[in-house]
Parts: structure tokens; sequence; C-alpha cells
């Protein structure tokens, strides 16, 4: 029983990473139709910089609290400038190429950043300078502690301001009717350039934060950590229905989870056949298994919230 | 009516979509080498009707009886099988196959050659390839476009793109040749060429079903005419009765006839 | 008259042109092994992903389904190779055993899953794929207990060469005077191959099935209505493209006499795409040309890049590893914006680029 609890709170933490790497992907699909694979990257530089930023700051004397807070800024503005700058050089002049040539230029991109990344900040693993003192809470017999009840809360609370943004603003409407029909958005005068930039940014600062969360998670970073994270986070948005806001943020979660259980139990599930190093497969046994009963993901396709 | 003489009979065929009724108990009989015209204003059904005759669409209620078998028309390649051929209301060729190469797909159905007779080249093949291609330019010559037979299929003007689609599904060798909207955006020399082409079609032993709005075009052609309106049928008999069926003059002119 | 004429200097350009392509084929291992026999390893690198090159095309290029999940076919060509033919489990069968056989049973887990997942959406089955290769891989890393099946991580060693009545492709030997290297004599094995290959590739595309592959691509509801099993064909292509992807596996095996899992990532999977889309898509020339470039240009960098460091500032300055992925990343993106449909594509595909342009 303590397992099923501890895995579900790991499977939580891990969940919220997903859900909010998956809302960039699930942007850049819903609008311009591109599995954007250089996504993890940008989620990865993320991490890298915040990295830098804070060992920087680290013995400067600045409480802790604000050395992490400078340290996040500073990455979801690069890496939003970074997600706006991929967009207008490498896809924009590709929107009317054929389908897999923006496919191409995104893994094109994605080797780029990642070596970009390992010349700037080396081959090996980077720890990450702990800055919060780490509190482990007890819970009927399984421990939490207050960095994934950040993380948790924060990507919460991302994830509300991104909902609020897609419906209540102006730009948020403009991303809807482009996502419906980006040709008939552009004769009632939205700018589709501005709208597709936009969900690139957005998407990239969702990526910024996430990176920062895994950062102080795993308090460890690499210049190819952005490889497989966005691969499960590309299948929480595929999961979900991809497009979907709603179903990438469910299907972050859901993966999340799936995957801490499976770790957890695969074990006992297959009689010690196979170990827990078999945790990466769940999430693609999972996936597979859910589009063959529904070939649209678990939310379908409801275009009216497509982004 | 004996059973020889009919093709087609509709049983009380239902289509909705969520709460919308589509087509509403839609029955009706299409008999062997006739026009047959199904007409009716924009949103009647036809395409509906059309597309789940053609296993397009799965219709949840009623049934299709076509030449003596009840349809299991569950996949649209089983409907082409059994006979039934179609064009499409906006016209759905393979742009970027020559005219000849679209006619060739459609003998696809007819014809068998496999991976290990396409890698080997054996005689019998070749002969295969030789007969499709004769067959398909047969058919060009068929409908008048053979002089574009090497041409890319989205390089065709708008009335030899109707033709080719109508070439492409006669190559399946149909019973029953289904067009949908054929004289659609054609001007009037247009319209009178395609008119012939379709009473040729149907003298050579073909029966035709027509989705048309042009209802001059309808009249002129159909051996009967079926007219639908909210998904149901109002009427079905010859062109000079439709014509002055008040339910019909209804449809089309939105009950102001008084 | 005239045109007969005509006629016949076309066949002789015909003739000479690939008398050319034959001569330049034979003189490339002795040319290559001038700089080492590493050279001549290089250019059998290239064939096999001529190979890998062209099985992927027939499912995205003819078939137009996206499959990130390629280089599992590959890999299960590979192990089977490998597990019939090392000391393993002591199994050494002939190599025109096991290639059928790795090709059928590649061709098997092709309609396994093909057959449940090809009626999902393009970019669905490009990621359903690429969790299917990764779990390929996964089960290759870690099934070495509590049965030791492939060994795990560090892989299998030790696998036989390819051997034709005792005439080992391993070692050197000398015919007629000349020294031939194994290397050499696995290119010419490879080429026999890739010509045998091409033609299959070239005699599939101008078929019956290679037209309904085509009209699929174009649209599917009209190749459903013009009476073709649309889900049947498709799993076709998924079968044939396995195929070629288990033959290339299992020449990889017996080439390298080594395999791990190491050499089927998804990295893999993804380079073999960007050859047959950067080399022209569709177009077996272009994905040829797509294949040989991609293996090239990382090796030539590999070779250039330190060298050209320290002719320019004196010391090396940056990783050159990194820096050949750099250029490497760099130049997909490029080809890309200059040429989206690759660098060699077929004039049916350029014009049609043209055309949404204007």
């Amino acid at each position: 029983m303590d397992t099923l609890l501890q895995q579900l709170i790991n499977g939580l933490t891990l969940g919220a990473v997903y859900a909010l790497v998956a809302l960039g992907y699930t942007m850049v699909y819903g609008i311009i139709g591109l599995i954007n694979f250089a996504h993890g990257e940008v989620v990865m530089i993320g991490t890298m910089v915040a990295f830098t930023v804070i060992v920087s700051l680290a013995g400067s004397g600045m409480s802790p609290l604000l050395v992490l807070g400078i340290g996040l800024l500073v990455s979801v503005v690069v890496c939003m400038v970074l997600g706006w700058g991929l967009e207008r050089v490498a896809y924009r002049p590709l929107r009317h190429a054929p389908r897999l040539t923006p496919l191409i230029t995104a893994i094109g991109m994605s080797i780029v950043l990642q070596n970009v990344a390992m010349i700037v900040w080396g081959r090996n693993y980077i720890t990450f300078p702990p800055m919060i003192d780490k509190q482990v809470y007890e819970l009927g017999g399984a421990s939490f502690t207050n960095v994934q009840i950040a993380i948790v809360t924060l990507a919460a609370l991302v994830m509300l301001g991104l909902i609020y943004l897609v419906h209540r603003t102006r730009i948020g409407m403009a991303m809807r009717a482009t996502a419906q029909n980006p040709h008939v958005a552009s004769l009632m005068g939205v700018d589709i350039d501005r709208v597709i930039a936009m969900a690139f940014v957005i998407g990239s600062a969702l990526g910024a934060v996430a990176g920062c969360m895994v950062g102080s998670y795993y308090e460890i970073a690499h210049y190819q950590m952005g490889f497989m994270l966005g691969l499960k986070a590309f299948t929480a948005a595929v999961l979900g229905g991809i497009g979907n806001l709603a179903g990438a943020m469910a299907g972050g979660l859901l993966l999340g989870v799936i995957e801490a259980l499976g770790a957890g139990y695969i074990g006992e599930l297959t009689g010690d056949f196979l170990g827990s190093h078999y945790q990466d497969i769940f999430a693609f046994i999972v996936l597979i298994i859910v589009l063959m009963f529904r070939p649209s993901g678990l939310f379908g396709e409801r275009t009216g919230d497509r982004a | 009516m004996s059973e020889r003489q009919i093709l087609l009979e509709a049983h009380e065929v239902a289509k909705h979509f969520g709460g919308v009724k589509a087509l509403h108990d839609v029955s009706l009989t299409i008999r062997r080498g006739e026009i047959y015209g199904l007409i009716g204003p924009n949103g009647a059904g036809k395409t509906t009707f059309f597309n789940c005759l053609t296993g397009l669409y799965r219709n949840e209620g009623g049934y299709f009886v076509f030449d003596g078998v009840k349809l299991a028309a569950d996949a649209p390649h089983k409907a082409a099988e059994v006979g039934i051929a179609r064009t499409f209301q906006n016209i759905r060729l393979f742009g970027n196959m020559t005219a000849i190469e679209n006619v060739m797909v459609g003998r696809h159905l007819r014809t068998g050659a496999g991976v290990l007779g396409a890698i080997t080249r054996n005689a019998a093949t070749r002969a295969e390839e030789a007969a499709i291609t004769r067959r398909a330019e047969e058919l060009l010559h068929y409908v008048g476009i053979h002089e574009r037979a090497h041409d890319y299929a989205k390089h065709l003007s708008y009335g030899d793109q109707r033709r080719l689609e109508i070439a492409r599904a006669l190559a399946t060798e149909p019973k029953l040749l289904a067009l949908d909207e054929p004289a659609a955006g054609m001007n009037g020399t247009e319209t009178e060429a395609l008119r012939v082409l379709v009473e040729g079609i149907c003298r050579d032993g073909v029966t035709v079903l027509l989705i048309e709005h042009d209802v001059k075009l309808v009249m002129g052609l159909c051996n009967r005419v079926a007219v639908l309106d909210y998904g149901e049928k109002i009427c079905e008999d010859v062109p000079a009765v439709v014509q002055k069926d008040p339910r019909v003059v209804e449809a089309y002119l939105g009950g102001s006839v008084a | 008259m005239n045109d007969r004429l005509r006629k016949s200097a076309a066949w002789r350009q015909h003739w000479v042109g690939l008398l050319l392509v034959g001569a330049t084929l034979l003189a490339v291992p002795f040319i290559a092994a001038l700089g080492g026999q590493a050279w001549v390893r290089i250019a059998n690198f290239a064939i096999l992903y001529v190979f890998l090159a062209l099985g992927l095309n027939i499912v995205v290029g003819y078939a137009g389904l996206l499959d990130l999940g390629y280089v599992a076919f590959y890999a299960v060509g590979a192990y089977t190779y490998a597990l019939l033919a090392s000391p393993h489990f002591g199994i050494h069968l002939p190599f025109w055993v096991i290639l059928p056989f790795g090709a059928a049973l590649a061709c098997i887990f092709g309609v396994l899953l093909g057959a449940p997942t090809l009626k999902l959406r393009g970019d669905y089955l490009a990621i359903v794929t690429l969790g299917f290769g990764e779990i390929i891989r996964i089960f290759m890393n870690n099934l070495n207990a509590p049965i030791n099946v492939t060994n795990g991580a560090q892989g299998i060693t030790l696998i036989d060469p390819i051997r034709i009545a005792g005439f080992s492709f391993a070692d050197t030997t000398n015919i007629l005077g000349l020294t031939i290297s194994g290397p050499q004599k696995y290119y010419f094995f490879l080429v026999a191959l890739a010509i045998a290959i091409i033609i299959i590739n070239v005699r599939l595309q101008d078929s019956r099935i290679g037209r309904a592959w085509q009209a699929i691509r174009e649209d599917e509801v009209a190749a459903k209505a013009c009476g073709i099993n649309t889900r049947n064909i498709k799993l076709l292509a998924f079968a044939m493209g396995a195929s070629f992807g288990g033959i290339a596996g299992g020449v990889f095996s017996a080439m390298q006499g080594f395999v791990s899992p190491e050499s089927f990532s998804l990295m893999e999977s993804i380079t073999i795409l960007a050859m047959v889309v950067l080399g022209g898509m569709g177009h077996i020339p272009g994905v040829i040309l797509g294949a040989v470039l991609l293996t090239g240009l990382p090796e030539a960098l590999r070779y250039g890049i330190e060298p050209l460091q320290r002719a320019l500032f004196g010391r090396m300055i940056i990783d050159p590893e990194s820096l050949r992925m750099l250029v490497f990343g760099l130049a997909l993106v490029l080809v890309m914006r200059f040429r989206p449909a690759g660098l060699w594509p077929s004039s049916q595909r350029r014009r049609e680029l043209t055309e949404s342009t204007d």
C-alpha cells in the first residue's frame, strides 16, 4: 500500500513535468501540424541556463529562493527567445514545403542544439547545486519533499495561466481561431505569423519551467537529457490527443503515474521476469494500446479546444 | 417488376450525425440499364446517401441489396468490388499521377499481379500490364481525353478532370456508376457533352445513378428521378411527374407556392 | 532512318553511362584503400545505408507512411544473424539460410506492428512506430536475464563472417596476383546485393502495387473508391520495408562481427529517415545519394575537422566529435531550407513544389 501511494506521488511529480513539456508540443502541433522535435532540446537548454545562473549567483549572498527565481526567469526568457528564433529561422521559410521537410529541419535543429550544449556545458553530467533545504514529509507511509510540492504547485499555476491565456485573451482567441482554420483566421484579420510565433514562444517558456523543475528534482543535468524527456512528453501529448491542451495536461499526468506504477510493480506483475529497467517501455506500450482503441488519443480531437 | 430487373434496392436507409438526421429511412429501387436521378436542395442528404452506398459512411439503419445480394459495404473497396463505382462532388483524382496512370489505378481491382510478379516481371505480369495499359487507353478514348493521357491529372481542365474521374470509375468494371454532381461548375457546352457521355455509358450497359443540381440536365437525361428533402424521399417517378409534384416544387422554392 | 540513328545514339549514351558507373563502382574499394581500410569500411556502410534508405523509402516515399521506428527491423535482422551464427548459442548456420530467415522474421514483425496501427493518422503512426523501435531496443538491452538471450548491453561478439563454400569474406586473399582485403570483399558482395535491391525497387515502383501505393499517398479516399484495399496495400509496404531492413541487419552483423543495442537507437531511425527525405523522397537515385552523403559526410568531417582546426588555430578549439555532429545538424537544416523537396527529387515532386509556392 505504501508503495502504491509512494509511486503515485512520484508519478504525479514526473507527470507534472511531462505535462508542461507536452503542452509545448501540442500547441505547435495544433497550429501548424509540426512535430517540433527540437522542443526537448529547448527544455534541456532551459535546464542548462538555469544551472549556469544559479551556480554563478550561488556565492553572491543572495537568498537561495531569490537565486532560484532569477535562474528560472533568465531560463524562461532565454528559451522564449530560442523558441522564437527557431520558428523564425528554421520553420517559417518551410511553411509551404512538403510535410516531412520541417520534420527533418526539426531533427537537424535538435542535433545542433544538443551539440552546442555539449560544446558549452561539456559532455559530463552536471550537478545542480541544492538551493533549497530539502524537507521530507511523511504521509501514510509514503514520503514526499517540499521540492515535489513546489513542482506540482508551480505546474498547476502555469497551466491555469495558460488556460486563461488561451480562453480569455485576444491572442488566445487568435490562436484558437488559427488552429481551427488558418486561412479563415487570416481573412478575419488574425496575424498568422504572430500567432505561430506565440505558440513557439509560449511553448518554450513552459519548456523552460519544466527544465528547471527537472534540474531541481533530479539535481542533475546532461546535454542529452532533452531527448528522452521530449520523447516521453510527445508521447503524453499524443496519448491525450495531440493538438488538445487539456489532453496534453491529462496525458502528461497519466504517463507520469503509469511510468511510476509500472516501474514499481513490473517485477510483481511478471513474476520477476522483467525488472524495473523496463520502465521506459511502459510509456510506449500504453500509447500503442490506447491508440489501437482510440485512434485520436484519449481526448479525441475536440478541435474547439485546439490552440 | 421482376427481381432480375432490379439492380439496387435501398431499404429504409438511415444515417444521423449526432442529433442531426441526415437520412431518414430512405428506400428506393434502381432498375438495370436506367439512368436514375437523385435530386434535392442543398443539404438534403444526397451525398450522404452516396457515401452510405459506397461504404464511406456506415448507415445506422436499413440496408442495400445490390444485384440480388445484401451489401456488407463496411469498406469502400468492397463496394467497388461488387460493382459500384463512384465519382466525387469535389473531384478526387491522383493529381501527381498522369491521366492514364489514374485510369490504370482503376484497373487494380480487376487485376492480380502481386509483389513477386512485380519483382520477377514474368510473362503473366507483363501480359497483364499490357492489358491494363490497353484498357486504360481505350477508356481515355471513350471519355474523349486520350490526347491528355500523359499529362498530370492536376493539369487537366476542369471538364477533363470530370471525364477522367469517370474513366477511372469505369475502369473498375462497375454495374452501377454513381456520379456525384458531375456537371457542377460546367458551362453549357461541357454539360451537353457530359449528357452525351452519360447516355453512351448507359447504352453500353452500365446503370447510372446521378446526383445533380442542374434540374434541366436531370430531367432531360434520367429515366426516373427521386427527390430528397431534409433526408427524406418525398417523391420517386418519371421526370415528367416529378416536375409537377407540389411537394417537389415546395422543397425547391421553400414553401412559397400556395 | 534518322530516328533509328538517334535511338542508337541514345542507347550508346545509355551504355556509356552504365559502363562509367560500373567502372567507378569497381574502382572505389581500391581507391578508398589508398586512404586505409577504414575508408573501404565507410564505403561498405554507405551501401548498407543505401539498403536501409531504400527499404524505408518504400514505406515513407511510396506509401506515404511516416515510420520513425524503422531501425527495429534492422535490429531484428541483425540479432537473428548474430544469434544463429555465433558462439553465443553455439549455432553456426550459413548466411544464405539466415539472411532470408531474418528478412522473413523482420517482415513478420512489420505485419504484427502494422496490422493494428496502420489505420492511425500520419503523425500518430509516427509516434507508435517510434515507440515500437524503442521497445525492441530496450528488450535487446535487457534480455540477458533471467535467460540470457541477447547478452544485454554487452552485445554479441565473434559473429561468423559471410562464407561461401569455404571462401570467407573476413580475411585477405590473393586472386590473380591482386590482394583483396576482407572489407573489399564485402564491398563487392554489398554492391551485388545493392544492384539486386535497386532493381527490385524500380520494378515495384512501376507495377500494379507501386501505382496503388502512389494512389494511397495521393488520396486515400479516392484510392479506396477505386477498389484498393488500402489496409492490405499499406501493410504490404510496411512488410516489404521491414524485410529490406532485416536483410540489411543480417549483413551488418556479419560484416561487423559484433552487435549491441547501441547500434539500433532512435537516432539511427532518424538518420535513415533523413537520408530518404534529404535525398529526395520516393526517388530512387535521390535516396541513394542521400544515404551515401549522410554516411560519408560525418566521416569526412571526422577526418577533416581536426587537421582543419590545427591549420587554422594551431590547436584544437572545439571538441571535433561535437563539431562534427553540429555540422551534420546544420547541413540537414540548410538542405531542407534551400531544397525542400530534397537534393535530387523526382521531376514530378519538384514541379509540385514550385507550383505550391506561387
